[in-house]
């Protein structure tokens, strides 16, 4: 901490809404070009973390370092301009098209007085042909399916064009498929330019399939983090998720997958 | 395309408002006292000193009104919302009654410095203070826009309340005169009255439609927003204190004038199919609005009508038509 770091850190961050903190001191350095997801139970403040590490809650104390200097320091723009953030199922008002919503993604790197350039749309145009919607560019947002509508958002945070994107539970609502889908693109399209990712996800082996890092919480502080085989174990489940669990190695690329047995506290399943 | 179309139809209402708002005279010797022509001093002095300020405050009224809704509607998510849910028109009709139950008791009515300055001042004054008080209690931790329909709701009801109890005090020449203000007219306007108004109108009009591309962001939601790096807490402070400003001029010149920042937003967005309502083009129809509505009224009956009383006899279908639209939408 005597350097100043690049990336997003979180120094004795408190948060909450109202009552008492929901997370309280909590300490973390985000893995720079790596996918992190959080995991932990509902309530735990994962998504209370992200939106504290996205400014769209403000710390009640501690800090949130963008490259060593706190958020509250930057700009919001300047934020949105090395963070882009994709809230919880995001509303758009009806009738707004594909390409409307992101377009606006440019929005922090334009000045109030300038119109939309020709750069802008060729951003615009990259985002939504690496997210493969180009060819829905003038649907209105509501008569997309929910995959394609996640992929939409996160066209616009890409036509931000920041290095860290923040996710949250971006596969709520979406089939198995889709889920799938999404996480494929947002790994691939991140891998390949070393930018970082933060998400929330339930699924834990899906999160396990899709990371590099994972960061387990349970009621508000971080009770385990690391790569998903050293995390994801019948221990940390039973301790984070009161979750009797068989871990094994799923057969593609061995990362762990986990079979639920039961609940402690609920009757036993496999005495 | 629509935009030029529309500012025709406005400048055609308006012309239309001057040749037919009030006595019938002959479209040429209107046209002639309106380019200069004082020859016939009776129809110069009706054309410039009553049609003209009336066409003008008619225009401020609809304009300042429809912006206002499209501010509204967009920043409160909610297509039926309007600036009545500020508290501004409940407001600044309680401090127009006020000033003419008080000043004007004991008199044949209001009269003087009093009409002229206080009671504006009283009205604007009132309703931007509403403005403020539903602002304040629907703030916690960033505004929320059931809190703020809900707000609005009670200091409207509030005000009413209280302005009902200030008629009760007053004698009947000053009770009469505060209920004909608090239906909506554009009777006895003058340059002296109408001129300040246009020139506000003019300033926070301008303001208003260079909001466009905050509103349609803030249009996404609070956490959207802010990831797109707008300041959604000063944005939103400064579009409604735009919206107050606009619904007060508005009411502070003819009185409250019932559903034209209602179906005036509507209405343009159905003409230019943008996502939110165009303030510009809400603007204009708001205008032609209030133009038509005072010339309709002007003619329609034996004894011409107030236009609040015009605007609500056509807007009140109206919204009862977007209620079963949406009641069906749901179903």
């Amino acid at each position: 901490m005597s350097t100043p770091q690049q990336g997003l850190r979180a120094r004795d961050l408190s948060l909450g809404y109202e009552g008492a903190d929901i997370i309280s001191g909590l300490t973390l350095d985000v893995p720079d070009a790596r996918v992190t997801s959080i995991i932990g139970p509902n309530g735990c403040g994962k998504s209370t973390l992200l939106r504290g590490l996205g400014r769209l809650l403000n710390p009640r104390s501690g800090d949130v370092l963008l490259d060593g200097i706190p958020l509250r320091e930057h700009s919001t723009r300047h934020i949105a301009t090395r963070i882009s953030v994709l809230p919880q199922a995001p509303t758009a008002p009806s009738g707004l098209t594909v390409a409307d919503l992101v377009s606006r993604g440019r929005h922090p790197r334009q000045k109030w007085y300038q119109q939309f350039s020709a750069s802008d749309e060729r951003v615009v145009e990259a985002a939504l042909e690496a997210t493969d919607i180009l060819e829905l560019a003038d649907s209105p947002l509501e008569d997309l399916s929910g995959g394609q509508r996640q992929r939409a958002w996160i066209s616009m945070t890409l036509a931000q064009e920041t290095g860290i994107l923040l996710l949250d539970e971006p596969t709520t609502y979406l089939d198995l498929a889709h889920q799938v889908d999404v996480l494929e693109l947002v790994r691939r399209l991140y891998r390949e330019h070393h930018r970082t990712v933060v998400m929330v996800l339930h699924d834990i082996s899906l999160a396990a399939r899709y990371s590099d890092h994972i960061i387990a919480m349970k009621d508000g502080a971080i009770v385990a983090q690391g790569t998903p085989s050293e995390v994801i174990t019948p221990e940390c489940l039973l301790e984070v998720f009161g979750l009797d669990a068989h871990v094994v190695a799923e057969p593609t690329e061995g990362r762990p997958h986990v079979i639920p047995l039961g609940t402690v506290g609920a009757a036993p399943v496999h005495t | 395309m629509v935009s030029v179309l529309l500012v025709l139809a406005t400048v055609a209402a308006m012309a239309l408002h001057v040749a037919f708002g009030g006595t019938p005279m002959a479209y040429p010797d209107v046209l002639r006292a309106l380019l200069g022509d004082d020859s016939n001093t009776r129809i110069h002095l009706a054309v410039t000193e009553f049609r003209a300020p009336r066409m003008v405050a008619a225009v401020v009224v609809g304009a300042c009104l429809a912006a206002a809704g499209a501010i509204t509607q967009t920043v409160a998510r909610n297509p039926l919302a309007s600036p009545d849910l500020l508290g501004v028109t409940a407001g600044a009709s309680l401090g127009a009654v006020t000033v003419l139950v008080i000043a004007g008791g004991g008199h044949a009515g209001l009269s003087g410095l009093a009409a002229t300055v206080g009671m504006p001042a009283a009205a604007f004054t009132a309703g931007i203070a509403s403005g403020l008080a539903v602002y304040l209690l629907s703030y916690r931790r960033g505004l929320d826009s059931y809190r703020l329909v809900l707000a609005g709701l009670g200091i409207s009801g509030l005000a009413a309340s209280l302005t009902t109890w200030i008629l009760t005090l007053g004698d009947v020449t000053s009770a009469a005169q505060a209920l004909t203000w608090m239906m909506g007219s554009l009777n006895g306007k003058d340059w002296e009255t109408v001129r300040p108004m246009a020139i506000s109108a003019a300033v926070l009009l301008l303001a208003a439609m260079s909001s466009g591309r905050w509103l349609l962001l803030t249009s996404l939601g609070e956490d959207t927003a802010v990831g797109l790096g707008v300041r959604i807490g000063v944005v939103r402070l400064v579009v409604l204190a735009l919206a107050v400003l606009l619904a007060s001029v508005a009411t502070v010149t003819a009185g409250p004038v019932a559903f034209v920042a209602l179906a005036s937003p509507r209405i343009a967005r159905a003409l230019t199919s943008t996502v939110i309502p165009s303030v510009g083009v809400s603007a204009l129809v708001g205008a032609i609005f209030v133009l038509l509505a005072d010339t309709l009224s002007a003619n329609a009956l034996a004894a011409p009508l107030p236009v609040g009383v015009a605007t609500a006899v056509v807007g009140a279908p109206f919204l009862i038509h977007l209620i079963l639209k949406y009641q069906r939408r749901l179903s």
